[in-house]
């Protein structure tokens, strides 16, 4: 192991090892953070909702977003899945359905960065996570 | 490789470590890797979560899911519900004892939502026994950050922060490091004080166990401020996780150069060592404790010297308590101006409290200080067990006194707990209800004090004896009015004559609940009754005829044949040969025994 020989050592140092820590102090406020909610029940797993989770992570880790992802049980859209939910902090939650990998970059890019609506917004008929909240 | 998509952290604390913590850690490993998730899901043993009274605790991240008593064989269940399928296993989450709901998740609990974690930043987020992950949490910045100012700056950084000792007498800590500045000496030492003595209180325990790093960083910072290169940590031999936990973090932050000569390239040398104590109460008196690392007697010294002047080895030496210490490096980080923004007047910050007694939620909390006991007992603390009635709380330890409820809506902080007869201590609040006797309390107390006298002062170890023998005869039905006035005369001459700390507070549980609760007293000399029926002397077992069946099962198991009565008719104690054992009250299957 190195020595640390410098307070920019140190930070240096942080900023490397940030991201294996960083989906906790994002967990501490959440409230504060854009959501994605993957469904992953047995439904949506068959659906590819597995790649589609991992997509959304590694865009987030490759530029850096305030984003937590998290995943939720089966929310009854089992012809859409796989289906994703999005609250955006002062909006109202979306749900997309039939969400693909390709989807998914569209959903954080488009949606989510630029504010666009983009194809795939499904009724919400369930408790979503404002209303839990 | 995969992306990490989730993390368990999983309480390694003490307390859920005994509740087989560990082998749930590994269970949940094994599942893991049977459901090929071990790369996107990570097992992190972190410390103490704070909500004991349900360990082990496992929480999920990032959706907060709060798991309770989890059991080595629950770890199936989680996995292949919550990690594969997304769904809670709702019978593992935390039940709201009012609502009989079950919380989703940690932010909607009612024991977090008041607590501002300040000395606890870390405890319970990231694993104790990783340096790096201290690193990410801006650890070792605020080290960095006082080394590049002069060691003046970074003392009147902490004056004005407004910081008191978190040990137990309150202590303004930045006027302490200021004191052993000026002192010029070759060698000048840092001590942590972690001989956490008062019972009921593992705060310090906690912190070290789940936060180590933390107390490593501010012992450099203050090394730093009074010019010592050389830190000391006096910790009980009792606390084995802890040592091995600081003993990671040392070994660690010397290996990263955060320990040993030239740190962050600065021209500043430190290294730290561990004493251990065999864990005496009295050793927490800083001028005890610094003998007892001497290889003396773990016996206190008239102060002046203070240790600031003569301490170990002769040499200026500043003793700090852990939750001090732990405050340090956040002080540094967020400013003296975002400190001293909580809390009171005269009371800056927070502080950390053990629950303990007959109180919901058993375990650790921090709050603001100026927070009062009611939201700490009724709010964070779920309340009385049992829907009981509250009667006191006693906090400060064997040093400190009972506050009843008229004290519930006082703010916490230094100068409120002892002008209501009591003193913040170390952070233990002992919770007590209608069933507590309040003169077997105060006797509960000065038993751990006769027991942890040093006996270097006739005050100390003559007079807490003979209070402790009053007591004794009074829980006993054999006391007077005389016996009354001599406890109260008693307590104030050892108040104002014994040697240290341990002897002059020592009469506070007998002094303040001989205040708050004279009719107790006075129930036990005048009437010769325990009003709680705890006290076994005064307590008298009769048989209530109206339920009494007359099944014999009492008299048969009675060991002094005091119980008579033929069958089926009912039966009668004889109270001269009864020497209240209680066989009969728990033998009896129709409740017709009754304590009076």
């Amino acid at each position: 192991m190195n020595k640390i020989k410098s307070l920019d050592d140190l930070r240096k140092m942080k900023q490397n090892l940030s991201s294996d820590i960083s989906i906790r102090e994002k967990s501490n406020n959440p409230e504060k953070m854009v959501q994605i909610r993957v469904a992953m029940a047995t439904c949506g797993i068959a659906a590819g909702a597995r790649e589609v989770m991992n997509t959304f992570l590694e865009k987030i880790e490759k530029d850096s977003l305030p984003i937590v992802v998290t995943q939720g049980g089966c929310m009854g859209y089992c012809y859409a899945e796989p289906t994703v939910e999005v609250k955006v902090p002062g909006k109202d939650p979306v749900v997309f359905g039939h969400v693909d990998s390709k989807v998914a970059l569209e959903i954080v890019d488009k949606y989510i960065v630029k504010g666009e609506l983009i194809d795939g917004i499904l009724p919400v008929n369930y408790q979503t996570i404002q209303e839990k909240a | 490789m995969a992306q990490i998509k989730m993390h368990l952290l999983v309480c390694g604390g003490t307390g859920c470590r005994a509740s087989e913590s560990k082998r749930l850690v590994d269970e949940l490993n094994a599942q893991l890797k049977a459901n090929n998730l071990d790369e996107e899901v990570k097992v992190i043993i972190t410390g103490c979560f704070g909500f004991c009274e349900k360990g082990p605790i496992v929480k999920v991240i990032p959706d907060n899911t709060f798991y309770t008593k989890v059991k080595p064989e629950d770890a199936e269940e989680i996995v292949e519900e919550h990690v594969l399928k997304g769904r809670k296993v709702t019978r593992l989450l935390y039940e709201n004892p009012e609502t009989k709901e079950h919380v989703s998740d940690s932010k909607h609990m009612g024991f977090y939502q008041k607590q501002v974690r300040i000395a606890l930043r870390n405890c319970g987020f990231i694993d104790p026994e990783n340096i790096e992950e201290y690193i990410v949490r801006d650890g070792y910045a605020a080290l960095g950050k006082v080394l590049s100012m002069t060691p003046a700056e970074a003392i009147d950084i902490v004056k004005k922060s407004g910081l008191r000792g978190r040990g137990g007498a309150g202590f303004p800590t930045g006027l302490k490091w200021e004191i052993a500045s000026k002192n010029k000496a070759d060698q000048k030492y840092v001590v942590c004080n972690a001989d956490e003595g008062d019972p009921g209180a593992f705060m310090d325990r906690s912190i070290l166990e789940g936060d180590p790093n933390s107390i490593v960083e501010a012992m450099a910072i203050c090394g730093y401020c009074i010019g010592a290169t050389k830190g000391l940590i006096y910790i009980r031999a009792e606390y084995p996780l802890a040592i091995k936990r600081l003993q990671v973090a040392i070994g660690q932050a010397r290996e990263f150069g955060l320990l040993g000569p030239k740190i962050l390239g600065s021209d500043f040398d430190f290294d730290i060592e561990l004493r251990y104590g065999a864990g005496a109460f009295v050793c927490g008196e800083e001028t005890a404790l610094i003998h007892s690392m001497e290889g003396k007697r773990g016996e206190p010294t008239i102060k002046p010297p203070f240790p600031a002047e003569a301490g170990y080895l002769g040499k200026p030496s500043n003793v700090n308590n852990v939750e001090t210490f732990a405050n340090i490096p956040a002080i540094f980080l967020k400013g003296w101006e975002w400190f001293s923004s909580i809390g009171t007047e005269k009371s800056k910050g927070t502080k950390v409290f053990a629950l303990a007694g007959k109180i919901n939620n058993v375990g650790l909390i921090e709050v603001p200080m100026g927070t009062t006991l009611r939201e700490v007992i009724f709010e964070i603390g779920g309340g009385i067990k049992g829907g009981k009635k509250f009667k006191a709380v006693q906090t400060g330890g064997p040093s400190g006194g009972c506050l009843t409820e008229q004290h519930l809506d006082t703010p916490i902080d230094y100068d409120n707990l002892v002008a209501a007869g009591s003193m913040m201590g170390s952070g233990g609040m002992i919770v007590m209800d209608e069933d507590d006797c309040m003169v077997s309390v105060a006797k509960f107390y000065l038993d751990f004090i006769v027991e942890e006298s040093c006996g270097k002062c006739a005050p100390c170890r003559i007079g807490n004896k003979r209070m402790h023998e009053t007591l004794e005869k009074i829980c006993q039905g054999k006391g007077t009015m005389e016996d009354l006035d001599y406890l109260d005369n008693l307590s104030k001459v050892i108040k104002d004559t014994a040697l240290c700390g341990l002897g002059q507070t020592s009469p506070n549980p007998v002094l303040s609940t001989m205040q708050y609760f004279r009719d107790e007293y006075l129930a036990h000399v005048v009437d010769k009754k325990c009003p709680a029926g705890r006290c076994k002397a005064l307590r008298s077992y009769v048989i209530n005829a109206d339920k009494c069946m007359g099944c014999t099962l009492c008299a048969k198991n009675c060991p002094t044949s005091a119980i008579t009565g033929d069958k089926k008719v009912p039966h009668v104690i004889d109270q001269s040969k009864c020497i209240k054992c209680g066989t009969c009250y728990e033998k009896c299957k129709f409740g017709a025994i009754e304590i009076r």
